[in-house]
């Protein structure tokens, strides 16, 4: 399931939900709002998300991730709004029989998820300007397709 | 002639100043609202690394576009 929201992401809450008892393996990413950037002090981020792409292209992440690596649950949540440091941006966790399946769709998830869905985020840095992350960074960093 | 709905998000709209306009040109694809766009607002962003959807799906820049559709313009993401 993917989902987009505004209220903060609860990890702790999320992990339940995907209890299942045919699950042998749950592996989870989180990925947190980082105080530097390409040499900047970030201070806080900007998401925006448009939300109608957003759900219905994450829907077709995670059924891609279980075409190739069978998992029993897997849920995705971006947050939107303004972040502040440390703050969890989004989180995705899978439950599989077994763990090799799990690791395999968490990484599939959050590598696709940064370069397909419609998200923007913008940093706030210290100095008092802004600027919109061009994730051409992110394919500098191998990540993306 | 097409009338398309052009909607802008994250740079894009800071840069037209708009969320969304009605756009009167003569184009067949996706990409000829992006270029008609483009000239509209001076943006010198390519398209490489942008995304297009069109009617809220996701779409090709040589997607056809018809008359009365929305189009909507994605700079580059940077989701997660």
């Amino acid at each position: 399931m993917m989902e987009v929201t505004q209220k903060a992401i609860d990890p702790a809450a999320l992990q339940r939900s995907l209890a299942n008892p045919a699950a042998g393996g749950y592996c989870a990413f989180e990925g947190w709002v980082r105080n530097e950037n390409e040499g900047h002090v970030v201070e806080r981020l900007e998401y925006e998300a448009y939300e109608p792409l957003c759900l219905s292209e994450g829907e077709k992440v995670l059924a891609e991730a279980k075409e190739m690596f069978p998992y029993l649950e897997a849920r995705c949540v971006h947050r939107v709004g303004l972040l502040e440091i440390g703050d969890c941006a989004v989180w995705i966790g899978v439950v599989s029989a077994h763990r090799d399946e799990a690791f395999k769709a968490c990484r599939y998830i959050i590598d696709k998820i940064k370069v397909r869905l419609p998200v923007w985020k913008k940093e706030h840095y210290a100095n008092g300007d802004s600027g919109w992350v061009n994730c051409e960074r992110c394919a500098q960093h191998g990540i993306a397709d | 002639m097409k009338t398309i709905t052009v909607r802008y998000f994250a740079m894009f709209r800071e840069h037209a100043g708009v969320a969304e306009e009605t756009l009167q040109a003569d184009v067949a694809t996706a990409h000829d609202v992006f270029e008609a766009t483009r000239a509209r607002h001076g943006s010198e962003e390519p398209n490489g690394h942008c995304k297009v959807a069109i009617n809220d799906h996701m779409a090709d820049w040589d997607s056809p576009v018809s008359d009365g559709d929305t189009v909507l313009l994605f700079p580059p993401v940077a989701g997660g």
